[in-house]
């Protein structure tokens, strides 16, 4: 009789695989190829070098001190941004920081504005400001907010309540601190070092204004001033090296980065930690590196604007023309990157494919390549086979696109996820056809992270130097390379305007930035 | 005419077959419960006829109109199938009135559709607020109008009170009902909630192994199960062993008459499984005929009590369950009497 006592037959549980949309994933693939030409470019240019050109080039003195120059900035460097980033926003979200409001929106500006306008900004009133210990305090002040902005992030979706357990089970504040909120947020502040190091391994105009040495602006002479296609590239093989590298861990991380989130019903507010007499020191730190990252270069701005300064380099584009360049490039390149984000990022929030996962990580690779990197890719792959593309704005339009797909890309991905299929599915049912669900359904739920990804990448193409100082069209000058030949010309009065319309142009973009980033915490359970 | 034939439907998502061969008839007007644990392919099947999935063999009709027979297909917006999937899927970017007016034109729109429907619902004057805003039945509400409003042939409710708070839904289940007996709309509704399917719908189609293992009113089904596994599955059934003699069954709780033959062929002699259900029998003295128990607890709900008694003619681990009206007076360890009445449903005692 055992078989009375057996239930109903048992049922295999089979989730409904959704279909994986074949346009959106041959649209997908495209773009990813798209992503991966600058790489394939600087292959096809190192195999044109030669093997035997380039290893001699790479296995010499010059590589290891440019390595060695890296990696002792890079140690000291992310240790102090790991330290400011987590410190100020522990403060910010869980004590009772006086102020704590306005400081976390000024610790964000930083970001809005470009290291070599900070390298500037002490350079040009402290000339003694130079070299590494320079280039610690210029990065330092410009990096922070790479480790800043994730992790207080994290800390405020974060469940304080494990915090609060931690507590009951005897610990002291100082342990339950250490124990249980720093190791919480641990993997968040590793991905942060991995993004300090790869801004650090990119970085060009701040090394040349302070006079140190590292593999771009060695690649950048070899290439602009030596001609040296050969050299240029076998470092540039080195540097994707190196980017890789720290991209693989950051990856890594990214997997294991999620913290406990707590259920958004049994969200409460934090019982902020009393900083007693610890208050005014530590307003006082972080006012201290707002000063170094924010202050200092905003005060020279405007302290060379009023003071003027003529110069003997010909103006050759004034400011608004500039401004003009600048905004068309950076807007078009914005749109471009944002459109090709979209059919990656909705294929790779809805297909459960093993195939679209690694299609979805090809695109990341990007991040691993500095723009110097892609600028050169494209001007060896236009010098070889389409001479007509070369110093024309579409060239650099396209470099803008392929360098900042993966700030459009985040900004997308987050937003697809607040357009379900379900949606979709519901709307077609109510005798919408496919494309009309698009434009009614999808298009509007996705909207605010398309706004975030257009001023993300508008952002931070406008404050671009290295590949547009590369790809520039003949005859056109942008903001920030008329910036560039005039504080290359110690002329830092006819510099300033430039820099304070950079400034200005990204700021209100930056601003808006900055509040996306703080809901988005939060932004996944406000509809339910 | 039906308002809903399927005909040896197949679909399989890679190599886990969902639904293998299964047929149901829906009568126009009517609410039919697809009933079944989670997995057995309930919602696959709502999808399939919604259009949001396609079949792989076999043929899906509305009203007549083929509309997916593994050549062709008819797509989900050309099919008026309002669709309520399990969690509302409200529009979040869209008010009350915008939600539910989405799948009309905008001359309709206008009109007074949407405020009626939104009054019918029960949300009159909420119409300008956004989903975020209402609590989960009222979203549940807009979405049934949402899907009304498009006047559909046929309406798909999948889980639609899974989400609710238990004490809501009971309330809800019932608006709704109120509701689609009101408009006379086909529906076909998903869930694996027996009790709701029992007390909700006119028909229920219960769903095993991809296919329709029994379809029936309610009481028939609680009354005819077509095997032993339905009559589990379906309420509380006591299973005892019994010995066909004739017309009648003789059991240890005393002589029954076997049931009219249901869809499946009776056993008429011999030795037989037999199901009682816990209402069906009696409580008494040890001192009085039937078998002889030993009261284990029992289970006050208000209206009726649940008695379990320890019992070696149960089949199912020696317990035999009662259920007497208001509260029972036994305590545990009572030595008692079990006998019953009605009748009996019986089977053939199923092979090792």
């Amino acid at each position: 009789m055992a078989t009375l006592a057996s239930d109903l037959s048992p049922v295999v549980a089979v989730r409904a695989r959704r279909r994986t949309p074949r346009a959106l994933l041959v649209v997908s693939c495209l773009v990813a190829l798209l992503l991966l030409l600058p790489l394939a470019f600087l292959l096809l240019e190192a195999r044109q070098v030669g093997w035997s050109q380039l290893s001699s080039l790479l296995f010499r003195q010059l590589t290891m001190t440019l390595l060695g120059n890296l990696v002792q900035l890079a140690v000291v460097v992310t240790a102090l941004a790991a330290t400011i980033g987590t410190g100020a926003a522990w403060c910010v979200e869980r004590t009772d920081l006086p102020f704590r409001r306005t400081l976390a929106m000024l610790l964000v500006l930083p970001l809005a504005i470009p290291d070599f306008v900070v390298a500037f900004g002490w350079v040009s009133v402290l000339p003694a400001v130079s070299g590494y210990g320079g280039a610690v305090l210029v990065m330092t002040s410009g990096l922070y907010p790479l480790v800043y902005l994730p992790v207080s992030a994290s800390l405020r979706g974060a469940d304080p309540s494990q915090e609060e357990t931690a507590r009951t089970l005897g610990l002291g504040p100082w342990q339950a601190f250490w124990r249980v909120t720093l190791r919480q947020v641990r993997p968040t502040i590793l991905a942060g070092c991995l993004l300090v190091s790869l801004a650090l391994l990119a970085e060009y105009g701040a090394f040349e204004i302070l006079g140190y040495q590292t593999f771009t602006t060695e690649i950048f002479t070899e290439f602009q001033v030596g001609f040296n296609t050969p050299a240029a590239c076998a470092l540039s093989l080195v540097v994707v090296l190196i980017g890789l590298l720290i991209l693989a861990g950051e990856g890594s991380l990214r997997d294991r980065g999620r913290v406990a989130r707590a259920a958004h019903n049994s969200r409460r507010s934090i019982s902020r930690r009393r900083l007693g007499r610890w208050r005014w020191p530590a307003v006082g730190a972080i006012g201290g590196v707002i000063a170094s990252a924010l202050g200092m270069p905003l005060g020279v701005i405007a302290y060379w604007l009023v003071r003027g300064g003529s110069s003997t380099l010909p103006q050759s584009a004034t400011v608004a023309s500039a401004v003009a360049h600048t905004v068309l490039y950076g807007a078009a390149a914005a749109a471009i990157a944002t459109v090709l984000a979209v059919p990656v990022a909705l294929l790779a929030a809805r297909s459960s494919l093993p195939g679209v996962r690694l299609l979805e990580r090809s695109t990341y690779v990007v991040q691993g390549l500095p723009g110097l990197v892609i600028a050169l890719a494209l001007v060896f792959f236009a010098l070889h086979y389409l001479p007509g593309v070369y110093q024309t704005s579409g060239l650099l339009i396209g470099a803008y696109s392929i360098l900042f797909f993966p700030l459009a890309y985040v900004a997308v991905r987050a937003s697809a996820l607040q357009a379900p299929l379900a949606l979709e599915e519901v709307a077609r049912s109510l005798g919408n056809r496919p494309l009309m669900v698009r434009w009614r359904v999808t298009l509007p739920l996705i909207a605010p992270g398309l706004a975030a990804a257009f001023c993300l990448v508008f952002l931070s193409a406008v404050t671009e130097l290295t590949a547009t100082l590369i790809l520039v069209p003949t005859g056109v000058q942008t903001l920030a390379t008329q910036f560039w030949a005039f504080t290359g010309n110690v002329s830092y009065g006819a510099a300033a305007p430039y820099a304070a319309a950079m400034v200005a142009i990204s700021v209100l973009p930056g601003i808006l930035l900055g509040r996306w980033f703080d809901r988005r915490p939060t932004g996944t359970g406000e509809h339910s | 005419m039906n308002a809903v034939s399927i005909a040896d439907l197949h679909k399989a998502f890679g190599d886990a077959a969902v639904l293998r061969g299964l047929n149901l008839e829906i009568a126009p007007g009517s609410l039919t419960a697809i009933l079944g644990p989670s997995g057995s392919g309930k919602t696959t099947l709502l999808r399939v006829i919604a259009g949001l999935e396609r079949a792989d063999r076999g043929r899906v009709s509305l009203a007549g109109e083929v509309v997916d027979d593994g050549r062709r297909f008819v797509r989900p917006e050309r099919r008026r199938v309002g669709y309520v999937p399990q969690e509302a899927s409200l529009f979040p970017h869209l008010t009350v009135a915008q939600n539910v007016g989405f799948g009309i034109s905008r001359a309709l729109r206008r009109g007074d559709r949407v405020a009626g429907l939104v009054a019918m619902v029960g949300l009159a004057g909420l119409e300008r607020r956004y989903p975020h805003q209402l609590s989960g039945g009222q979203q549940q509400r807009v979405a049934l109008a949402r899907a009304l409003a498009i006047e559909p042939q046929l309406l798909l409710l999948d889980e639609p009170f899974s989400a609710l708070d238990p004490s809501l839904r009971a309330s809800v289940r019932e608006e709704v009902r109120g509701i689609l007996a009101e408009t006379g709309i086909t529906t076909a509704l998903v869930t694996h909630d027996q009790e709701e399917a029992l007390s909700v719908a006119d028909q229920v189609a219960v769903l095993r192994d991809g296919q329709v293992a029994q379809l029936g009113t309610p009481r028939q089904l609680y009354s005819d199960p077509v095997d032993l596994a339905m009559a589990r599955f379906l309420g509380d059934a006591n299973l005892v062993p019994g010995t066909v003699e004739g017309e009648l069954v003789r059991t240890p709780l005393g002589l029954l008459p076997v049931g009219r033959p249901g869809p499946v062929a009776r056993p008429s002699s011999g030795r037989v499984v037999v199901m009682l259900r816990p209402e069906q029998i009696a409580i008494s003295s040890a001192s009085a005929a039937g078998a002889p128990g030993r009261v284990l607890h029992s289970e006050f709900h208000g209206h009726d009590s649940v008695v379990e008694v320890a019992s070696a003619t149960s089949l199912l681990q020696g317990v035999i369950r009662v259920r007497v009206q208001g509260p029972a007076n036994v305590e545990p360890e009572m030595l008692v009497s079990l006998s019953a009445s009605g009748e009996a449903r019986v089977w053939p005692i199923p092979a090792e």
